[in-house]
């Protein structure tokens, strides 16, 4: 028979079995922690005795003496406890931030030695001026209609990535409504002032800069114009869906500001926002689709280029320049709101 | 052209639109479109996968009437075809066992957008998977990435936005440098079709001609797709996203999203910059390197866990750098158990995160080991699930683990000695590293718990067909290898 070992609880095979089972581990590094604490004690008591010893027997300076090795001693230990969290922290946070420092500089560096090796802008045998672009420039006015050959070649020629690109308007919209809309939930949070606050700022709007008031009531119309007659002519002139869109949007943030939420409320609601810019998309990607479709099966499509350089040519490009403005317009607002006040 | 050949391009428009139709509707219809959406689509896949397998080449889809340099295109072939599907199955049983959770976590008037962007999700996956245009690629991958931010920040917990905000930064760096690269590629190429890049590369590779910049976009590419895919220097985001948010996002997140950049690498590889261009930059060695780093050091972080999806979310980290072994041992046995991998390991991870939930159910909603104890006594069948992902993970025979294990130890046969010790190795000691780990978490779950716990908990059939689901797919995995294998290897030849 094996012999019974006393020790047995601090052996390896001990805390693997421990360690093994899971749970009882926190147990392990308690008694640890203990018996660590004790060994202190055991040192600080060591101390405190020989330096008993070494002074003569005197009632109170003694005692004034044990107090101050006693304080001088617990002073010592949290030192070093606390080292890590106070110290520690600050010698990592510098390292760490002259360390990114010079890994930022180390890569702009790179990338700047190797824009000196790009090919030279603009030079007339670049490997970019090839058959891709030359058909665009020479064709592009012939085979989709639009006078503005940008806009032909993101939403013709390209539009499946133009598609994916005003999904990623949508998703980011989503993700903010996600993140920042107030729902019962974050209510239930709040405390009474915040939601004072929010209540409060609809209030507070009714008495506006008459400054800021009378400014938009002249310039809203106006840039709301001009970004209508961005989008639809888009396919003409420099312009599309993308900045048109965002000056619409310009336009309502500064009505937003001028006349309050409750006025702003009588037309755009969280509604009209999922609306407009779900019935957009959609129209979006049924025309498209539609286009795909008959464009891959080598199909006629039926839709007319028309008059290179009236308003009503370049096919769909048109109705998708629309789309796109309507949905940058709402999410450019929606935006606004939502950072805002959590809502629309 | 046949019917079949448009339903990659209706699947992928289908989600898109859905996901957008999802945004209106209320919490419990928008989850029923949504699984409407996901089976029509699955069932889509299908047909795609069959119709490829009777192709003996791959084909091109052009999105629109201009044919591919001018305009967009994707391409179909068994392998993107298969990817497809098992996303497809994969998602669907990931969102059915952790259903409950979703309905139990998230606040109402915003589940409709849990599923918007789940739909988006897939939409972006799919066309990851089937693009050939490294452009088209990048505005999917921004949508994979808002829409894979969303899925852990809707749970709207602290831990979770924390976790948000560390995965929004340290994945945007890596889409940067993506955009960067494909900038620099287009300036050096003219073209922004994979296949007609791949030829103007291999010319520049012949004459010597732009060399600075070319490895330059190659490293760019690969420590982009790294950081989004959580190779392991840079997988300081991945514990706290997979481990904070709620279960169905976790298994998405682990075994699909940072799958489909890996597909996107691969992509690059084949059809980019070339096996042979990448290998004579010693990209392979760079990448084999740092898989090794990060298969040893996925597995001492999980051990050192106390809570279970954190621990699980530390091995996605070891079985990352797997895949990355196989794509930077740069053969082509490499690639198939790479590509093998990814199907397992997608398999075994998202049923430990599903059934990891189910055991936290019985345990009062605590992920902490020590409450753990005797939870897959008290919780059957979400017991036998974890058994059975813990197995395939740590590679015991007959688990879609163990043939993925063999396929990686035969591959390093073929590769340099280094490479084939350092390789062996590393496969060893991480099986036993894995074995440690899941093993004693195993062991725990089994334990008989003297405390009694009050258990006011019921499987629902979602939850018990999933599991179900998931263990079938690891046994067709692990029994079906070598059919797998064979399509495996048919898919990679015409790949390129």
């Amino acid at each position: 028979m094996s012999k019974k070992n006393d020790n047995y609880e601090s052996t390896f095979w001990y805390r693997l079995k421990y360690w093994v089972n899971g749970e009882e581990e926190t147990v392990l590094e308690e008694e640890s922690e203990r018996h660590e604490a004790h060994l202190k004690r055991v040192a600080i008591e060591d101390r405190v005795y020989r330096a008993f010893s070494e002074i003569p027997d005197d009632g109170e300076e003694q005692e004034a003496h044990y107090r101050a090795l006693k304080k001088e001693l617990y002073e010592l230990s949290e030192k070093y406890k606390t080292w890590p969290e106070k110290q520690g922290v600050k010698i990592f946070d510098r390292f760490y931030r002259i360390f990114a420092v010079i890994l930022c500089i180390g890569i702009i560096g790179i990338l700047l030695v190797t824009v000196s090796y790009l090919p030279q802008f603009g030079s007339a045998n670049n490997p970019n001026n090839n058959e891709v672009s030359k058909r665009y420039i020479e064709k592009g006015l012939e085979e989709t209609g639009a006078t503005n050959i940008v806009t032909g070649m993101i939403l013709d020629y390209r539009a499946f990535d133009t598609l994916g690109e005003s999904h990623v308007l949508f998703i980011s919209a989503c993700s903010v409504l996600i993140l920042i809309r107030v729902d019962k939930k974050r209510m239930e949070d709040m405390t009474q002032e915040e939601l004072d606050e929010i209540r409060g700022e609809e209030l507070y709007e009714k008495n506006q800069d008459i400054i800021l008031q009378k400014v938009a009531f002249f310039l809203v119309p106006i840039i709301m114009l001009f970004g209508i007659y961005i989008i639809l002519n888009g396919h003409l002139s420099p312009g599309g869906g993308f900045p048109g869109g965002a000056i619409i949007g310009a336009s309502f943030i500064l009505y937003l500001n001028a006349f309050g939420y409750e006025k702003t409320r009588k037309f755009f609601t969280y509604k009209t926002f999922s609306v407009i810019s779900i019935g957009s998309l959609l129209c979006y990607a049924l025309a498209k689709g539609y286009s795909f479709y008959m464009g891959a099966n080598h199909l006629d499509s039926g839709i007319p280029l028309g008059t290179p350089g009236a308003i009503f040519s370049g096919g769909l490009i048109l109705l998708l320049n629309i789309c796109v403005g309507l949905v940058v317009a709402c999410t450019m607002y929606a935006f606004y709101s939502l950072f805002r006040r959590g809502g629309m | 052209m046949d019917l079949i050949q448009n339903f990659p391009f209706v699947s992928i428009l289908l989600c898109l639109a859905g996901g957008v139709l999802l945004s209106v509707l209320k919490a419990r219809q928008a989850r029923y479109v949504c699984f409407g959406l996901l089976s029509v689509i699955t069932t889509l896949s299908v047909f795609t996968f069959i119709d490829a397998m009777n192709r003996k080449e791959s084909y091109v889809y052009s999105m629109g009437h201009f044919p591919a340099p001018w305009g967009n295109e994707i391409r179909i072939g068994i392998l993107e075809a298969g990817m497809a599907v098992f996303f497809c199955v994969i998602l669907l049983l990931s969102l059915v066992g952790g259903l409950y959770k979703i309905v139990e976590e998230i606040e109402e008037s915003k589940q409709n957008l849990y599923w918007t962007m789940i739909s988006l999700l897939m939409s972006s996956m799919l066309a990851l998977i089937y693009t050939n245009d490294l452009f088209t690629a990048y505005v999917f991958v921004e949508i994979n990435t808002i829409g894979a931010a969303s899925l852990i920040m809707i749970r709207e917990n602290g831990h979770s936005i924390v976790a948000t905000t560390k995965y929004m930064i340290m994945s945007l760096v890596g889409s940067g440098m993506l955009l960067l690269s494909i900038s620099m590629l287009y300036d050096l190429t003219g073209h922004l079709l994979m296949s007609h890049m791949k030829e103007a590369i291999v010319d520049m590779a012949k004459t010597g001609a732009y060399e600075v910049p070319l490895t330059v976009i190659i490293a760019l590419i690969c420590v982009g797709i790294a950081i989004k895919s959580a190779l392991f220097p840079f997988h300081t985001w991945l514990p706290e996203a997979y481990g904070y948010a709620t279960a169905s996002s976790s298994a998405i997140l682990s075994s699909l999203v940072s799958k489909s950049y890996i597909f996107l690498l691969m992509k690059v590889f084949y059809r980019v910059i070339g096996l042979d261009v990448m290998i004579e930059h010693k990209t392979n060695h760079i990448l084999f390197w740092f898989a090794i780093a990060g298969m040893m050091m996925g597995s001492l972080n999980a051990i050192k866990e106390h809570d279970i999806r954190r621990m699980i979310a530390y091995s996605s980290i070891a079985q990352i750098g797997y895949i990355y072994m196989g794509i930077g041992l740069g053969s082509e046995a490499g690639m198939i158990a790479s590509v093998f991998h990814i199907l397992s390991h997608s398999a075994s991870k998202a049923l430990l995160f599903i059934s990891s939930a189910g055991l936290s159910s019985v345990s009062g909603d605590s992920k902490e080991f020590r409450d753990l104890k005797g939870a897959g006594i008290r919780n059957k069948i979400a017991g036998v699930g974890f058994l059975v992902g813990a197995f395939s993970m740590v590679g015991i025979p007959l688990f879609a683990g163990f043939i993925s294990k063999v396929y990686f130890a035969g591959a390093t046969l073929l590769a340099t000695p280094v490479q084939m010790g350092v390789g062996l190795l590393a496969l060893a000691l991480s099986t036993i590293l894995n074995a440690v780990y899941f093993m004693r978490t195993v062991i725990l779950l089994y334990t008989p718990n003297r405390q009694k716990i009050l258990v006011d908990f019921q499987n629902g059939m979602a939850f018990i067909s999933s599991i179900g689901g998931f263990v079938i797919l690891n046994f067709i995995l692990g029994f079906g290898s070598y059919y797998m294998i064979t399509l495996i290897e048919r898919g990679l030849a015409c790949f390129a």
